[in-house]
Formats: structure tokens, sequence, C-alpha cells
């Protein structure tokens, strides 16, 4: 009995050396994975030839940077405590959070009902919202087939690029408008989920996740080689932009602009579109929500926490599998005509595995499930990723270490716990780390 | 029949390549359980270090080619696998407990980490290498001029596949580690229980897998005569989808695997189209996945409720 907490005791103040060991060894590690990759640059030169030249200072500064940040992580963890230990939150906070946690959303949703009044003259603060809005509705998409039903897809970016695809050919080659093809997009892409659900039926965990894959990467490929159809890299250029009921935004005669009478400007165009990714985000949310309460969503979750459990219970898992997919592209086929529309150009290039691997990232983020962590991880990381704008090249290199850090700090997402959607009496948020994730 | 000959040439020295990548997936995979979605990355890591080993071997004044496929080959596994011991450390062991999705995703962030890091600290153009082992062997010559070749490399490259399998495989049947490494993957807690450091055969698990990983990286800058940045992902798909088609899990699963996605790679682009030789590949993997779940040497999994 004495001794345990003795060792606890003694293993949280580790003394200096034993830190300092650990920083040098770290040290050493970072100096030979380091060495050749940064201490040695190559270049291929005009001739052809490879030269190669050293670049010691960088190498010993990162070397140092690793020596110095282990000493602060050693100190860090030891001024925090030994990590896994139950950390109590005070009752106070836990209501103070679910106050704040009830406000937070009708909150947000006035914020951005209001964001383009507020902003009104800074284009780039639109674009943006424009930008984390069409990741929010994504991310709502993907929510349904990961979130609700358990289904890990890593080739969600497949049915963004069908839909996006099926409004930019349909309007380039037959003229149709935005309004016919956005609901054609989302047919197309649910069609396309059905087309993928089929034969990942049998597949569970892992194995899904790479058929996902593998499905995105061969629309990827077929978009990037069939060039009569799609332009092959060169993509689909000139796609009609939207109109409000058959009016045009732009400068024209019959204008919107010119039938109210005010002035023309092109941040018109802007906030129109603005408030058309929020509608179908917030459409997105609402389907998602009511489809919970349906028994088709019940299924869903019911499938995520125990696929056998299920079976035996008498739900048919093949259409429940089957309609989250095509639930979830049918919202990937959305945004992809809305991204379609508001670009202009499209080009397989914006439909990569990264992007996938993003908005994946995202829902997890989000807590899986939650819609309002989804919409806050989908801010963050759009936010994020905008501050590195200037930095290109360091900017997936910064995503890439934010994803594992986030994961080692917070598996479960920011918003780790979530109301049931079944409950007697009243309503008691769960720990999310009571809800399995199901096997797929 | 000559260009079949050819192209069955072509498609298992491809093959091979594929298979060394897909030994480190199906390892990691049947011991953690977990898709080493950075593995792609590390192989990249492995031809570009093998890729600067050369440079600098050179400007010393080396000339023996033997010698300096030697200390190339010691000096990228031997980084290489200090990489991969590294991300199991940072990445993955945190995270060992966590749920079934956390360490796939962190494994992602890792192998965008990898390739970016790859992009800024060597440039994003492809290197290129001097063609270093030259000649090979006329097999046989049709008359209408057709030429059978067989190049050096093509031999190296198998033959190294070979002699690092017979490696493995003892590794794996007969030493202490292998028999730690079987114990691990048929249930961790019993191992400990009966004095198997889990956690050093995890790491050595990830060792082996990227020093395998860095021969392959190695193989293809010798084969192909370039690197870049972004060779690893497809380089990984295909590698994972060999193991999976081998049955993930399974060591000569992973080779059969990487043989099969060689083969079908190569003779889909001599006889139908190159551009869509990737599509036939994760075609195949859709395909197989659908009628044998297990691959095809994998066991079926029972499920337990």
């Amino acid at each position: 009995m004495t001794t345990i907490p003795q060792t606890t005791h003694a293993s949280r103040t580790a003394g200096i050396p034993s830190i300092l060991k650990t920083a040098v060894i770290n040290a050493l590690v970072a100096l030979v994975l380091f060495s050749l990759m940064v201490g040695i640059r190559t270049e291929a030169g005009s001739d052809g030839q490879l030269t190669y030249w050293t670049r010691f200072g960088e190498l010993a500064s990162l070397v140092a940077v690793v020596f110095g940040g282990s000493i602060v992580i050693e100190l860090l963890r030891q001024w925090i405590g030994p990590s896994g230990a139950e950390r109590l939150v005070p009752p106070a906070v836990h209501t103070g959070m679910a106050f704040v946690g009830r406000f937070l959303a009708p909150a947000l949703l006035i914020f951005a009902l209001l964001v383009p009044v507020i902003f009104y003259n800074q284009r780039y603060i639109l674009d943006l919202a424009i930008l984390v809005l069409t990741y929010v509705m994504l991310g709502w998409g993907l929510n349904v087939v990961v979130g609700l039903a358990g289904l890990l897809d890593l080739g969600y970016v497949a049915f963004y690029a069908v839909g996006a695809y099926s409004y930019a050919l349909l309007a380039t080659n037959f003229g149709w408008s935005f309004w016919v093809c956005l609901p054609l997009a989302g047919i197309l892409a649910a069609f396309w989920g059905m087309l993928l659900g089929f034969p990942v039926l049998r597949l569970r965990g892992d194995y899904l996740a790479i058929v996902t894959l593998a499905f995105g990467e061969i629309i990827r490929l077929v978009i990037i080689n069939w060039q009569e159809l799609t332009g092959g890299p060169n993509g689909v250029s000139g796609i009609p932009r939207p109109t409000l009921l058959g009016i045009p935004l732009d400068n024209s005669d019959d204008g919107l602009a010119a039938k109210l009478g005010i002035e023309y400007s092109p941040t018109h165009r802007i906030v129109f579109l603005f408030y058309l990714i929020l509608a179908m985000a917030l459409l997105t949310n609402w389907v998602t929500i009511r489809l919970r309460r349906l028994p088709i969503g019940r299924a869903w979750e019911a499938l995520r926490e125990d696929e056998v459990a299920c079976r035996a219970l008498g739900i048919n898992t093949t259409s429940t599998k089957l309609t989250a997919f095509a639930t979830g592209a049918m919202f990937g086929g959305f945004a992809g005509a809305f991204f379609a529309t508001r670009q202009g150009f499209i080009s397989p290039e914006s439909f990569t595995f990264q992007e996938s691997a993003l908005v994946l990232a995202i829902v997890v983020l989000g807590g899986m499930g939650s819609q309002l962590g989804v919409a806050l991880a989908a801010l963050t990381m759009i936010g994020g990723f905008e501050l590195f704008r200037g930095l290109e090249t360091y900017r997936m290199l910064v995503f890439g270490m934010a994803m594992v850090l986030i994961m080692i700090w917070r598996p479960r997402g920011l918003i780790g716990h979530r109301a049931p959607t079944v409950f007697l009496t009243k309503a008691k948020a769960i720990s999310s780390d009571l809800v399995k994730e199901g096997h797929g | 029949m000559d260009y079949f000959a050819q192209q069955l040439i072509n498609g298992l020295v491809l093959g091979s390549i594929y298979g060394l990548i897909a030994i480190g997936y199906t390892m990691v995979y049947g011991i953690v359980g977990m898709i080493n979605f950075a593995h792609g990355d590390i192989f990249m890591i492995g031809g570009f270090i093998a890729l600067i080993t050369f440079l600098i071997l050179i400007s010393l004044g080396l000339t023996a080619i033997p010698v300096i496929l030697l200390v190339v080959l010691l000096v990228s596994m031997a980084i290489t696998a200090l990489y991969g011991w590294t991300i199991e450390r940072i990445a993955y062991r945190p995270l060992r407990h966590s749920f079934r999705l956390a360490p796939m995703l962190s494994a992602i962030g890792m192998s965008f980490v990898l390739t970016n890091y790859s992009q800024v600290a060597q440039g994003a153009r492809v290197k290129p290498i001097p063609p270093f082992i030259t000649g090979g062997y006329t097999l046989h010559e049709s008359p209408d001029g057709f030429v059978i070749q067989l190049s050096n490399i093509q031999i190296m490259v198998v033959v190294t596949t070979i002699v690092l399998l017979a490696i493995f495989t003892w590794l794996v049947s007969r030493t202490r580690l292998g028999r730690d490494m079987r114990a691990c993957e048929q249930d961790q807690t019993m191992a400990a229980l009966l004095g198997v450091n889990v956690d050093r055969t995890i790491s050595m698990t990830f060792v082996i897998g990227a020093a395998l990983a860095a021969v392959a990286g190695l193989m293809y800058l010798l084969y192909y005569g370039l690197v870049d940045f972004f060779m690893g992902f497809v380089a990984g798909i295909k590698a994972f989808t060999a193991a999976v088609l081998g049955g993930i899990g399974s060591l000569p699963g992973a080779m059969l695997g990487g043989l099969a996605i060689g083969l079908i790679e190569t003779f889909w682009s001599a006889y139908f189209s190159v551009e869509y030789k990737d599509v036939a590949a994760f075609s195949i993997l859709i395909v197989v996945l659908i009628f044998m779940p297990t691959g095809l040497l994998g066991r079926p999994e029972v499920e337990k409720v």
C-alpha cells in the first residue's frame, strides 16, 4: 500500500539528470534522422546531373529545437502530472459547460446569418466563410456515414467529385441551370454511393477503409484519363454561375441589381453564394437530425454500436448500410455541385485523397456524431489552414503534425460527449468513451 | 510469346518491390491491428536516404560498385529503421489502447508529415540518378527481332528480395524475437504475462518493416533511376492492396500479393492501357474483397459476440 504513492511521487519528480538524459537521447535520434535528409540538400541541375550542398546550420538548429523541446515537454509532463490519470472536473465547470453548450449552437447560427452584414466589404473573409461552410456541409454529410452508421469511409471526396462534375458537365454541355442540376448531382452521387455500398457490404473496419480509398482513387483516375468527357487534367472551365430563380447576379440589364434598381456590385454574388451554402449546410443538418429520429437513423446508430446484435434484432443491415452510404454521398454531391458553381472551374486536383482525409479529420476531431462538434472542427481546421496560407510548403506539414497531436491529445474529438437519441425521461449526455464506433 | 515473357520478367521485378513494402504493412497489421498509413512514405524516405548516400559516396571518390551498394543498403536500412521506430514511438504508441480510428488517423497525419517533410527538406523536383548498374543478358531473340532482356538490376532486385525473405522467414520462425512477435499477434496481454516485452516487440516490428521498406526504396531508385517526394502514396496504397490481396497478417501472402499486383499492373499496361493501370490494380482489390474477403492466404476472421 505504502509503496505505490511513493513510486508515483518519485516518477513525478524525476530529477534533472533524467530529464537531461531523455533530451540528449532525443537530440541524438533527431541528429541521425535529420542528418542526411536535412543536412544534405540535393537538386537536379539543368543538365540532369545531381548536385548537393550541405546545410549543417539548419541541421544543428533542428537538433537544438528537439533538445530544448524535449526538456520543455518533460517539465510540462511533470507539472501536469502522470498522463492517463483521471482528471476530475468540478460540477460547477460541468454545468457551466452545459450552459455554454446549450447556447453555443444558436449563437453560432445567428453569427453565421450575420456574417455577410458584418463583413460586407471584406471579400477575403466572405470567401473564407464560404469555404468553411462547404467543409461544414461535407463534414455533416460524412458524419452520416462515419459518425452515425460507423462505416469508415476514406473515399468521400469521390462523391464530392461526382457532384461537381455532374453539374459542370450538364451545365456546360446542355446549358442546364444550377437549380435543375443540383438535385441531379445529389441523385447521381447517391447512386454512386449505392454502387460503392454493394461490394463493401460484407467488409468491416479497415478493409472497408481501404476499399473506399481505392474507390476514391479510381474515380479520380478515371476523371483524369477520360479526357473526351472530363477534359482530363485540364478540368472543366466556364461553369455557369448560379442564378436566383433564373435571374442572373451579374452586371447585365436583366441582372438582379438592375431589376432591383440598385448599383451593381460583385459582392452581391458572393453574399448570395454564402447564403446558398449556409442554407444547404443547414438543410443537411436538419435532415440528419430528423433522420436520426426515424427508424432508419436508429438503425444506423444500432449498426455502429453492434452489427451482430443489430442483425439479431431483425434490422436489415444491407439496406441500413446502403442508405447510410447513399445519404452521405448525396450531401457530398450537393456540396460538389456548389463547389463547381462557386469556382467556375474544376479539375481533378481538387479531389485528391488529401481532401478525404481533411473531411474525415474534421468529423473525427468534431467527435463523430456530434453536429456542433463537426461545425466547430471545420471552423478550426479551415481557419487554421488559412493562417498558414503564406507558408504554402509548410502548410500540409503543420496540418499533418496537428492531426497527430490532436489524436494523441483528444482522440475522441473536441466535443467528447453527446446526447443519446433515445432516452426515457431525461436526456443525459454521456461520454463518447462509452460509445463504440462499430466495426463497419 | 516473347513479349509476354518480357512482361512477366518486368512484372516479377515490380512485384518484388511491392512485396517488400507489403510485408511491413502486413506485419504491423498482424500485431497492432492498424493500417500503418505512413509506411508508403517510409519507403519514399528510404529511397531518398539511399540517393543522398550514393551522392556522398561517389563524391568521396569511391568507385567499387559492390562496396557502394553495400554501404548504401546498410545506411538507408539503419536510418529508415530509426524513422520507423521514432514514428511508432511518437504517433502510435500513445494511442495503442485508444479507440480504433485514432491510430489510423494519426497514421494519415504522419503520412502527410513525412511527404511534406521531404518536400520541404529536399525540394519538389524529381531527383534522377544516372544508371548505376548496367548491362544484362539477352535470353532469347525471336526471328522478328524482339529481344527478351534480363538486366543485371532486375536480377539484383529479385535476388535481394529472395535473400531478404529467407532471412526474414528465419527471423520470424526461428528466433526469440520472431516467437515474441507471433505471441503478441495472438494475445498481447497473455504474451506480456508470460514475460514478453510487448512494447519492445512492437517497436522491433516497425523497425524491421521500415528496414524492408528502405530496401524497396533503394531497389526502386536503382530500377527506375529516380525518387520524388510523392512516390510513397501510390506505392503505399498498392503495397497495401498487395497485403490485403494476399490476406493481411500473412507474410507469404504479402509477397504473393505483391507479385500478383506487380504482374497485373505490368500486363495491364502492356496489353490494355498504361493510363488505367492503377485503376486495374484497385479494381482487382475490390473484386478480391467481394469474393474473398480474407484474401488469398488469410485466415477467416471469426467474430465473437
